[in-house]
């Protein structure tokens, strides 16, 4: 396979193919819906299934329904379609069922904006739907790596038999870069042992969120938690770019993280030890190097599409051992490399003058 | 220059987003990094679209710009916009079949290129998108002018495919209009 040039949504959508899944439900939704537009297209090429239900809570109950059936099943959406999916995030959690969804978020509240956001962090990491689980949440920053993620989804799901969320941004939707997709995965012969297959021969699978009585709930969420636990300890994901003697670190995921990048290069340019640490799975959150991290250099400045969520979660596992700050642009706004180097250049002088006021950073 | 980004900008219906395309893969078939970025939404349809192309030796971080190294502006609109946004010592390509005014920044250069006067010369007017291209390349060797047309001979559209001898032809026009030949010694 030769390197294309690909659009990130296409890209999402045919790795989702080759990763062998087997159906699709949706409703369309800039800025993603050229990935249902391709599914659309190509699953019924496959044979497989593809179907645009009538709103964004039809599909993900459709969705439940064949991840329920042993079925390698996704949907995609956008942010208001992914508020409205919480209640069958839910149910896909307390039934623990595998079940891959894309996220391209866009700006908000409410509907928003059709630009790139980053504003659905604590939605999607927190807890998705209401009780007590998270999702896996991964966020990538290319092209090729919405590829590499999505297929990643798809295995992650399976193994812990849970809901797995890919979190991109209308600017990796709807950019084109060269990327290689993976071979085709041939086709799922044999459904997993869990699924509602029909019981005949054998004894009935029983799946299902509803557990009347405390000690039934309690042991369902006792068992989803230990699962979570060795998520946390086996599947965090994260990047690190010019760490080398670094006093300060900028921390960014996505769309943002490569404006990060850049500012990095011109603020290295300039002489100023800075880094990058790009967390990959947003849940788990790379707590551990960034504790570490924090133990190395002075100062961490938070960089996102939205009003400070992420920060939130490195201020928590960073604690009095370094400062954090935080600059981001909100309403669909993709921050430019100036406006965060101006940032950096405030914090360098701060330090060298406790006068100085860091203008646009959040203490 | 490592990394050069470019802006495409005109009238949605001018092809700029296809001839964004046309760059980024003749970059990526030169076995540089590319990215493209198109504005989309709303402003697509009928109004001004653009897109931005950076082709670089390095991974590319950003992939948008807010002062792109080259403007190639198709209407009087893009002009408007984009004209105080060339880096200084970047380039500006300007369709002087649409766009009348006349920069005053001593600190870019001009390509002025009669781009649907020359497309509807030597092929149909819709193909001023790659005339302007073809200016810039004179201007700014990104790409080889046959990286490009080798794009066009692979991604045309099969609907376009009648149009592919033109769509050649008028590159290579908008190419010769801007070329500047070495001085003679």
């Amino acid at each position: 396979m030769s390197k294309q040039l690909l659009k990130g949504n296409v890209a999402l959508a045919e790795a989702a193919i080759r990763a062998g899944c087997e159906a699709y439900f949706g409703y369309p939704i800039t800025p993603q819906t050229e990935l249902l537009e391709h599914m659309a297209r190509r699953m019924i090429e496959l044979n497989r299934v593809f179907l645009q239900a009538e709103s964004e809570v039809a599909a993900i109950n459709m969705v439940y329904g064949a991840a329920v059936a042993g079925t390698k099943v996704m949907t995609s959406s956008s942010s208001p379609g992914i508020s409205l999916m919480q209640e069958g995030f839910s149910y896909i959690a307390g039934s623990n069922v595998p079940v891959v969804v894309i996220d391209v978020m866009r700006g908000g509240p409410g509907l928003g904006n059709i630009q790139p956001s980053q504003s659905d962090y604590n939605q999607i990491t927190k807890s998705a739907g209401h009780g007590d689980f998270h999702p896996i949440v991964l966020a990538p920053a290319t092209v090729q790596e919405a590829i590499d993620l999505t297929v990643l989804a798809f295995d992650l799901a399976e193994t812990y038999r849970t809901l797995v969320i890919v979190a991109a941004d209308g600017a990796i939707g709807q950019m084109m870069e060269p990327a290689e997709l993976p071979p085709m995965r041939p086709k799922r012969e044999k459904r997993p042992f869990w699924a509602l297959t029909g019981a005949a021969g054998r004894p009935k699978n029983v799946i299902t969120s509803l557990y009347l009585g405390a000690d039934n709930l309690e042991a369902l969420n006792n068992q989803i938690q230990d699962k979570l636990a060795l998520i946390q300890g086996h599947e965090v994901r994260y990047d690190c770019y010019r760490m080398e003697d670094a006093d300060s670190v900028l921390v960014a995921f996505g769309t943002a993280a490569r404006v990060a990048q850049t500012a990095v290069d011109h603020l290295r340019q300039e002489g100023f030890p800075v880094g990058l640490l790009r967390p990959i799975t947003l849940w788990p959150f790379p707590e551990r190097p960034l504790r570490e991290l924090a133990q190395q250099v002075d100062t961490l400045l938070v960089v996102e599409m939205n009003a400070g969520q992420m920060f939130h979660d490195v201020k928590e596992v960073v604690g009095d051992q370094a400062e954090v700050y935080f600059t981001g642009r909100t309403g669909g706004a993709i921050p430019t490399p100036d406006e965060i180097e101006r940032v950096v250049h405030g914090l360098y002088n701060y330090y060298l003058d406790p006068d100085y006021s860091p203008v646009g950073v959040l203490a | 220059m490592s990394e050069t980004s470019v802006v495409i900008a005109g009238f949605g219906g001018q092809g700029v987003l296809f001839a964004g395309q046309l760059l980024a893969y003749a970059g990526m078939e030169n076995g540089r990094f590319v990215t493209w970025i198109p504005s989309y939404g709303p402003e697509m349809r009928g109004g001004t679209a653009h897109c931005t192309v950076i082709i670089s030796d390095r991974p590319i971080g950003a992939p948008t710009v807010t002062r792109p190294d080259i403007a190639i502006v198709l209407n009087q609109p893009s002009f408007d916009k984009y004209e105080p946004l060339v880096k200084p010592g970047g380039l500006l390509v300007v369709n002087s079949s649409l766009v009348t005014a006349s920069s005053l920044r001593d600190d870019l250069e001009l390509a002025l290129v009669p781009a649907d006067a020359l497309a509807e010369q030597f092929g149909t007017r819709q193909l001023l998108n790659v005339a302007a291209l073809g200016a810039m390349l004179a201007k700014r060797p990104l790409v080889a002018l046959t990286a490009v047309d080798q794009a066009l001979r692979n991604h045309l559209p099969a609907s376009k495919a009648h149009l592919l001898a033109a769509n050649l032809t008028v590159l290579e026009k908008g190419y010769a209009h801007c070329v500047q030949l070495p001085l003679a010694q």
